[in-house]
């Protein structure tokens, strides 16, 4: 199986990696998938309280190639947004975008779980209520 | 496939293009002596009888014949059968495929370095056991099974015990007489041969060993196998052969060294694991386990350069870790973090240098992009995390 270009560009020169810190109360960290299912991703963003826009996020991806494409791409596509903006990226908006063969599309659903953990965590941390996710088709 | 089994073959497909079972015209002579000279060739490297030679397709044929045909053939004998769970899924889908139509069969484990248990093994034998079945050197470890102490013990209960040679024959000493084996398949593409043809080791003395056809027609190979032979696949099979009897032994030191130095190389970074008795292992393979990095996002790092695998070529279509790592007691997590590294007649030195290199330098980059890594060295323990499983 051949990897799409993007897929390749993101593995080779990922945007985003790093660690913000988990602490401060404008952080949110989502933390998913499993290490025995071969894929753990961990998604932070971080909230810029003036404006309500999401000025930093960053990953870090124990994964597949695809993994890590799609965790990076989902970085950068979170950047300038805000968290509602934020919460309507669609997993398949990321199998398009990287050309993810079904295979892999588990991959692009792992990352937009990671998304809404990452804003649940922000909204939990911020007095909001948890969102309560509609469980996407695995 | 070495370019002399090239050389051998191309007379066979145009210019001597003659059926070997046709007696009655000298085209067919030809073919049918090329076809006497290739089984020799392949009965010489194992010292069998060229009469107990049986052309097969490859492998996975050669392990549906030995098992079921055996099934069948003993089948007032017993209906018991032993294997390992590490057996190749050509064995073990065969072994299910038995169990469905009324037979009985034991899978047993190995020990955490990939051998069997031999106590456990004689153990496991009734009066209903005709047929012991464990593979000489694993596809995926490389582990060399004791394969003369479990003939011994095959004999001592009266059991037959085949073997699937796939990973051994050509690549170390493999003696059907003194290993004590009754039937034993292998294949071309293993041994710089043709893709699509092997043979299966079916013995004809102490004891004579029968196997019911699984394809019947023109009662071919002794009736054991019908079907018009391949006979450019078959010379190429004969001729590999003979180059691995004749290089065999510098080979094997060469690649043993080369594997060696390779794991050497790797095993200098942090959390990197060996899989696999070391001792008793084929000379051209490898399973490394590098924690925290997962096996497949590995592999792209270097694979435009190296073919390496995760788990076995026959599995990597499914994202299930090896089931062959998992039976060694490994966790999920670390069989998702192997390699299989594989050396060949064509390996050379500079491609070893380079694998170390690109291995080292994508396991780094990887780790630094990975949070069970920086969970492990901040003292974090991920066991205790109540991951959601996927």
């Amino acid at each position: 199986m051949a990897y799409s270009d993007k897929v390749i560009d993101h593995y080779t020169n990922p945007k985003n990696v790093g660690t913000l810190d988990k602490a401060k109360t404008n952080v949110g960290t989502g933390l998913v998938g499993a290490p025995e299912c071969g894929d753990v991703m961990r998604l932070q963003i971080e909230v810029d309280e003036e404006s309500g826009l999401i000025s930093d996020a960053k990953f870090k991806t124990f994964g597949c190639g695809s993994a890590i494409a799609s965790s990076s791409l989902a970085t950068e596509w979170l950047k300038g947004k805000t968290v509602d903006q934020a919460l309507a990226i669609d997993n398949m908006d990321i199998v398009e975008e990287l050309n993810l063969p079904p295979v892999k599309i588990h991959c692009s659903v792992l990352a937009e779980d990671a998304i809404k953990a990452a804003i649940n965590d922000y909204r939990v941390k911020n007095g909001l209520p948890e969102l309560v996710a509609e469980k996407s088709v695995h | 496939m070495d370019p002399r089994v090239l050389e051998a073959m191309l007379p066979y497909f145009v210019e001597k293009f003659g059926n070997a079972a046709s007696r009655n015209h000298s085209f067919g002579w030809v073919a049918e002596e090329a076809v006497d000279y290739a089984r020799e060739q392949v009965a010489k490297l194992i010292n069998a009888d060229p009469k107990e030679i049986i052309f097969t397709s490859g492998a996975t044929e050669g392990d549906n014949l030995a098992i079921k045909g055996v099934y069948e053939m003993y089948a007032s004998k017993g209906n018991h059968i032993i294997t390992c769970t590490t057996e190749h899924k050509a064995v073990l889908d065969t072994c299910k495929h038995i169990e469905k139509t009324g037979g009985q069969v034991t899978y047993l484990e190995v020990q955490p370095d990939g051998l069997i248990d031999l106590a456990q093994l004689e153990a496991a034998i009734t009066d209903k056991t005709i047929l012991i079945s464990i593979m000489y050197g694993n596809n995926e470890t490389g582990v060399i099974q004791d394969v003369k102490a479990i003939s011994k013990i095959a004999r001592k209960h009266g059991v037959l015990f085949f073997t699937d040679a796939t990973q051994a024959v050509g690549k170390i000493p493999v003696d059907v007489q003194a290993d004590g084996i009754d039937l034993m398949t292998f294949s071309g593409h293993k041994m710089y041969g043709p893709k699509g043809v092997g043979a299966l080791y079916v013995r004809r003395k102490n004891p004579r060993v029968k196997v019911t056809a699984q394809m019947d027609g023109g009662g071919h190979e002794r009736g054991m196998r019908s079907g018009t032979l391949n006979v450019p696949g078959i010379v190429g099979l004969g001729k590999a052969c003979e180059l691995c009897m004749n290089e065999m032994e510098s080979e094997a030191k060469r690649l043993s060294a080369m594997r060696d130095r390779l794991q050497e190389g790797l095993m200098v970074l942090e959390e990197t694991y060996v899989n696999g008795n070391t001792e008793h292992r084929l000379p051209h393979t490898a399973n490394i386990s590098f924690k925290y990095v997962e096996g497949e996002g590995l592999m792209m790092g270097f694979n435009k350069d190296i073919a390496l695998s995760s788990g076995s070529a026959c599995t990597s279509a499914s994202l299930e870790p090896s089931y062959v790592l998992k039976a060694l007691g490994l966790g999920d997590d670390l069989a998702h973090s192997s390699l299989r590294f594989g050396l060949g007649r064509f390996t050379t030195d500079e491609q070893i240098d380079y694998t170390i290199e690109a291995v080292k330098n994508t396991v780094t980059k990887l780790r630094e992009m990975s949070p069970l890594w920086e969970m492990f060295k901040e003292g974090v323990d991920i066991n205790a995390i109540e991951w959601a499983h996927h």
